[in-house]
């Protein structure tokens, strides 16, 4: 039994496919399971207020701030909890953290 | 028939009834036999009465139980006989060899219900005399052979010098005393 | 063929695991399985294994580190008994259902309490639903032989579960009996390597293991571990006879003993199987058709072929040398019992528990078995179906 072949998230995957043991042998598979419509919270993120110190990136614990070129972009609604973390690292005002009004449909 | 011999132990813990089974089960090996030897496991401490049991058969053994009918018994330790059941099914026709300094006229009166033949040995004496210390489990093998003819005796001399050569590879100078010590139990075990 | 020995049970595992040289075994002693890793860990003390030994502080660290040893690719060995097996209980299900085939000693030994050291299978028929493989033996040979085995059948891509080999405390793994061992070169050769399809120290691809499952997923894991402990009855029955191949030693899912004719047959496992064989022998001689099954393999447990087996007997004995309170019949007895169930002429079954706690069984006891299904068979009313073996009453 190949884990590799049967490395498979899907719901409805069969007992056959399924992953053997649940061993999970593809990397960053986390990326594949969103859990962006958990936030009660959203963190906004002011780009005119960034300094780019980065602070904010490390002490994400969903790895939802994207750094590319070494600067940050905006969040990733997709996997971000809306924990509040951001916000609080943030010594320039540049994130706010405000209720999450949900887009209906 | 295969020609099974049951053979039962009663010693004390730390007097080495069990090790004298193991190192019977293991002359019987080396002489060609199918051996069990195994011990009975009660309290595990110094001075409690212990029971080790031998099968000795020409044919593979598959019995697991302990021994109730034994052909012969060996009691490692005169004192068990006022406390312990010593001859508890023991064959008429087998023996029991009793290591004391004692005759078997003088302790006679300790073997009750039992007509068949005894034995004393004064292993501790021997031991000291060819060992320098008191190891009675060497002369009570050297007895329990002679005495139940399970082995052919020089084979089981041969395989004994065999056996110590090899425990004592690091000490050479006990070879000589310990098959002293088997040789005059097998001269001195007296009916 | 083969080298002529006497071991006891624990040192004929101990001399396997060194002819084997598994990666690691971590341990944890405890009664009657202490000798075990004490003989091993003076093989790597004598730097005549390359095994990784690691000294832990209980049972279910042992078993913890199995896990991981085995996640990271290490063919890794333990041994336990009874309340060590107990302890490992929770971590056991844990090995079998992440799949690692980790091979595990259990020389059995009653459960507390009262407090005992004794030969009872409480310990392993505690763990029979944890997803292990179990296998029994009836002597050191078998012992040594099973153990030997376990490592192709757990390893099987098919099958990747942990496998426990089973021998009676202290009346086989404490008692030295001649054995026939085999050349360690045609050990080595027989289990070969250990290559896992996907491991954690492979630098060359990601792995996690022991993920959540939740509702969605777990109940296909489960179903999928079902299928792995349906294979490996296949697998079983290949290693057995390719073993035999080798060592002029066959063996199957169990020891059908003069049973081919039989009219009434006892079924047990482990030690009490050889005082049984004895006593088939001699009752044959004075005519009585009575047989004997005994098993090997107790998970996945082979229901089919023992109701094949017993088929045309009348009365059947069934021995647990385990209480499992169900107040119906010992594990084993149930198990067998429900097998025979869809037989067109089920045979009468009465259930023996016996040698609790290292209670002897003698040929007595088992004759007074056979004895009593005699006279089932003959139309004596079968009464008590539940039945203790030698308890005074």
């Amino acid at each position: 039994m190949d884990k590799r072949k049967t490395c498979n998230i899907d719901p409805q995957v069969n007992w056959k496919n399924i992953s053997p043991g649940g061993a999970i042998t593809q990397s960053g598979s986390a990326d594949l399971f969103k859990t962006g419509d958990w936030r009660t919270m959203i963190p906004v993120f002011k780009e005119d207020k960034c300094k780019q110190c980065l602070l904010c990136v490390p002490v994400c614990p969903d790895s939802s701030i994207p750094v590319v070129n070494k600067k940050r972009l905006d969040f990733d609604y997709d996997h971000c909890k809306g924990c509040g973390i951001c916000a609080k690292a943030c010594p320039f005002g540049a994130i706010d953290f405000i209720k999450d009004e949900k887009q209906e449909g | 028939m295969s020609n099974l011999t049951e053979i039962r132990w009663h010693g004390r813990g730390g007097q080495g009834a069990k090790t004298a089974s193991l190192l019977l089960a293991d002359a019987a090996f080396n002489t060609g036999n199918y051996v069990q030897g195994f011990p009975e496991y009660g309290p595990e401490r110094m001075g409690a009465p212990i029971t080790a049991y031998n099968r000795i058969s020409s044919a593979p053994l598959r019995v697991h139980s302990n021994i109730y009918e034994p052909d012969f018994v060996v009691v490692v330790d005169e004192t068990l006989l006022s406390t312990v059941d010593v001859t508890a099914g023991l064959k008429a026709e087998g023996a029991i060899i009793i290591n004391t300094p004692k005759s078997v006229d003088e302790i006679k009166s300790k073997i009750r219900g039992y007509s068949g033949r005894m034995f004393t040995i004064d292993a501790r004496k021997i031991s000291e005399e060819t060992l320098g210390r008191n190891f009675p489990n060497t002369p009570m093998l050297g007895a329990v052979v002679k005495v139940s003819g399970v082995m052919e005796e020089k084979a089981f001399l041969d395989a004994m010098e065999g056996s110590f050569k090899h425990k004592f590879a690091t000490k050479p100078e006990v070879i000589s005393g310990n098959m002293a010590a088997l040789k005059e139990a097998m001269q001195e075990v007296a009916k | 063929m083969g080298i002529r020995d006497r071991l006891s049970g624990n040192e004929a595992i101990a001399n396997a695991m060194k002819q084997i040289n598994p990666d690691v075994m971590p341990a944890f002693p405890i009664t009657p399985s202490t000798e075990i890793p004490q003989y091993f860990s003076q093989f790597v003390a004598n730097g005549e294994v390359d095994t990784e030994f690691v000294t832990v502080e209980s049972e279910h660290s042992a078993m913890s580190a199995c896990i991981g040893s085995e996640a990271a690719g290490a063919r890794t060995v333990t041994a336990t008994s009874s309340a060590g097996l107990a302890l490992m209980h929770e971590v056991l299900y844990v090995a079998a259902s992440s799949r690692l085939p980790i091979t595990l000693a259990c020389v059995n030994r009653a459960l507390t309490g009262p407090i005992n050291i004794n030969a009872d299978h409480g310990d392993s028929m505690g763990a029979r639903d944890s997803g292990w493989i179990q296998i029994y033996s009836e002597n050191n040979q078998e012992a040594y032989d099973n153990f030997i085995q376990a490592f192709r059948i757990g390893e099987h891509p098919d099958v990747q579960l942990p496998v426990m080999v089973c021998q009676d405390g202290f009346i086989t793994s404490h008692g030295v009996e001649n054995i026939e061992l085999i050349e360690t070169e045609k050990v080595k050769n027989f289990v070969g390597d250990y290559c896992p399809e996907n491991y954690m120290l492979n630098p060359n691809e990601t792995i996690a293991h022991g993920p959540y499952d939740s509702p969605v997923y777990y109940m296909e894991h489960k179903r999928q571990q079902l299928e792995a402990m349906k294979n490996a009855k296949e697998v079983i029955l290949s290693v057995g006879k390719e073993f035999g191949e080798m060592s002029g030693r066959f063996y199957d899912f169990f020891e059908a003993y003069k049973l081919e004719d039989a009219e009434v047959a006892i079924v047990v496992l482990n030690s009490t199987a050889g005082t049984a064989k004895d006593v088939v022998d001699a009752m044959r001689e004075e005519g009585k058709k009575v047989g004997l099954l005994k098993l090997r393999i107790f998970r996945p447990f082979p229901g089919e072929e023992i109701a094949q087996a017993l088929k045309n007997v009348k009365a059947v004995a069934v021995m647990d040398r385990h209480e499992g309170f169900s107040t119906i019949g010992g594990p084993v007895f149930s198990e067998v019992r429900t097998v025979l169930y869809d037989l067109p002429n089920p045979p009468k079954t009465i259930s023996y528990v016996y040698g609790l706690g290292g209670r002897d069984v003698r040929t007595i006891h088992i004759e007074s078995i056979y004895n009593e299904l005699l006279a089932v068979k003959d139309g004596k009313d079968q009464g008590e179906a539940y039945r203790y073996l030698g308890v005074r009453e």
